[in-house]
């Protein structure tokens, strides 16, 4: 019975949300122009997403994102692999991995422009940059701590060192590559988002924010923030259902 | 090394083998061990009799588990000779079960494909390997639901999925590492039978490491007790006890004898 109507509790926020938002709007906390009420951003996100200007630039993000993804899966897995089976050669180049992991992507910037010039692949290959160190840590680390007894029990039987990768180690890592990819993918929204805003953008969800803000079409600002939010959120849903029909075992 | 003197004053046994030791299936001669600057075993020969049930006992730490896991090749020797019937491991077909079976099977695997991947590894065609581990299951009157994956078993099914994927490639010989000390004590009792029919059906040479004495007695055609480390035979008795051995075994005049025997050995060594 609780267990029925638990369900429906996030709905409580959602509505808590909305309920305070068309209160901040009645008692004026804020000029209307800056704060729109709920419904206006409502029609606002429908219209936009039923054919208009936001749904191009919404999918224009996840193009973006996708490709961001895909280019740092490609190169960070393989080399993941390689640095995780040689932990010395993991340990030689740790302290790149770690700082670069630790630098703010959105500095690299200036760097890639400078590179690659004002244009999609900046974007792109920034936040694959991003993502790719996010999935790289993850995998080598997936690698290098295969269980010890899982390997010795492929040993025993027989298996060659070869197999013993491909058949253990690689399922092994897996459940730590998918935490890899559920992180990268979040950050490399982020940092498209950011790209979009400020290098010479023309479209995509950053945009369609920043240029709603510059001329004052609050709905629509606040409709491309709950469409990025959507999507981040959608974005993480789907990896986590890629997840636990691939790797059905992590955690157990 | 004298804490009391009538414990050192008793001598060790002699012989690699049984004294009365029928022919041996494994000889170890020469074996010596160290982890960093600890010598666990020194100049150790030791004779494992063919198609016998070996339990090997000893106080903690005295390098039982290494022992198997020496003579499987699961950690290299610093030196001496492990022999299998005068073959070497390479060329000898072994299976082994490790304590901790929820790291040693693959979970990404059903518990049937993780018994076919053990023939697979062997190069037995995938139709035929399918074929050995049906032959198997009805073997053994097994009733599992093998197309399971192995967390959603019982700890006791995990580990006899475990010993069947060490079976089914039909080893010379069969390590068992503690194998039922993670399980509850019904699954114990039960994963005994399981084993000791397993024994008497195959006749294959087995040996299998306990810290638990009643059920390496209960087991053993021998009991192999070690001493402190460096590693040395304690005693290697022959545990005379009719088979299939079943509860009433455990109150067997000569089983509690023999039990009471190897625990005063076993007591002697602890105090050495």
């Amino acid at each position: 019975m609780t267990a029925k109507k638990d369900k429906y509790l996030p709905l409580v926020g959602v509505f808590g949300l909305i309920a305070f938002w068309y209160l901040g709007y009645f008692v004026r906390i804020v000029d209307p122009v800056l704060l729109p009420p709920p419904h206006a951003a409502a029609k606002a996100l429908w219209q936009g997403m039923m054919g208009g200007k936001l749904y191009s630039d919404f999918l224009v993000t996840v193009m973006r994102t996708l490709a961001a993804i895909s280019i740092a899966a490609v190169i960070a897995i393989p080399l993941g692999i390689v640095l995780g089976a040689n932990e010395r050669l993991y340990r030689a180049v740790e302290f790149i991995i770690d700082f670069f992991r630790s630098t703010p992507a959105s500095a690299m910037f200036p760097l890639f422009l400078v590179i690659f010039g004002v244009g999609d692949r900046t974007k792109i290959f920034v936040a694959a940059f991003g993502a790719a160190l996010v999935i790289l840590f993850n995998v080598a680390y997936g690698v290098m701590n295969a269980r010890k007894t899982r390997i010795l029990a492929a040993k025993i039987m027989g298996a060659s060192n070869w197999r013993i990768m491909k058949d253990v180690v690689l399922m092994e890592s897996l459940p730590q590559t998918f935490v890899g990819l559920r992180n990268g993918i979040s950050l490399a929204l982020v940092i498209v988002v950011v790209a979009e805003m400020f290098i010479g953008s023309v479209n995509g969800i950053g945009n369609r924010v920043f240029t709603a803000q510059q001329m004052f079409e609050m709905p629509d600002m606040y409709a491309a923030i709950f469409a990025a939010g959507a999507l981040g959120y959608g974005l993480n849903i789907v990896f986590l259902m890629i997840e636990k029909s691939f790797v059905h075992w992590s955690g157990k | 090394m004298t804490v009391s003197l009538d414990a050192a004053d008793v001598p060790l046994h002699w012989s690699p083998g049984p004294i009365d030791g029928p022919e041996p299936h494994i000889t170890v001669r020469g074996l010596y061990k160290q982890f960093n600057d600890t010598v666990i075993y020194e100049n150790f020969d030791l004779d494992i009799p063919r198609g016998k049930f070996v339990s090997v006992f000893g106080p903690n730490g005295c390098g039982k588990s290494t022992l198997i896991n020496l003579i499987s090749g699961l950690i290299p020797l610093d030196s001496g000779d492990v022999r299998f019937g005068g073959k070497t491991l390479q060329d000898t077909r072994i299976g082994y079960v490790f304590q901790n079976y929820r790291e040693a099977l693959f979970p990404w695997m059903s518990a049937f494909e993780n018994i076919v991947y053990a023939l697979l590894l062997r190069k037995v065609s995938r139709p035929e390997a399918e074929e050995r581990v049906h032959k198997l299951v009805t073997h053994l009157g097994v009733r599992i639901d093998l197309t399971l994956f192995p967390y959603m078993m019982s700890g006791g099914q995990q580990q006899l999925v475990s010993i069947m994927r060490a079976l089914v490639i039909e080893p010379e010989v069969l390590f068992l590492d503690e194998p039922f000390s993670a399980l509850d004590y019904e699954m114990t009792l039960f994963m005994r039978e399981q084993l000791q029919r397993i024994f008497e059906e195959t006749g294959m040479t087995m040996m299998l490491v306990s810290h638990d004495l009643e059920e390496a007695v209960y087991l053993a055609d021998y009991v192999l007790l070690l001493t402190r480390r460096p590693g040395r035979i304690a005693a290697y008795p022959r545990i005379d006890v009719p088979r299939p051995r079943n509860d009433a075994t455990l109150a067997n005049a000569e089983f509690v004898r023999q039990k009471a025997e190897a625990l005063e050995i076993f007591q002697r060594e602890v105090r050495r």
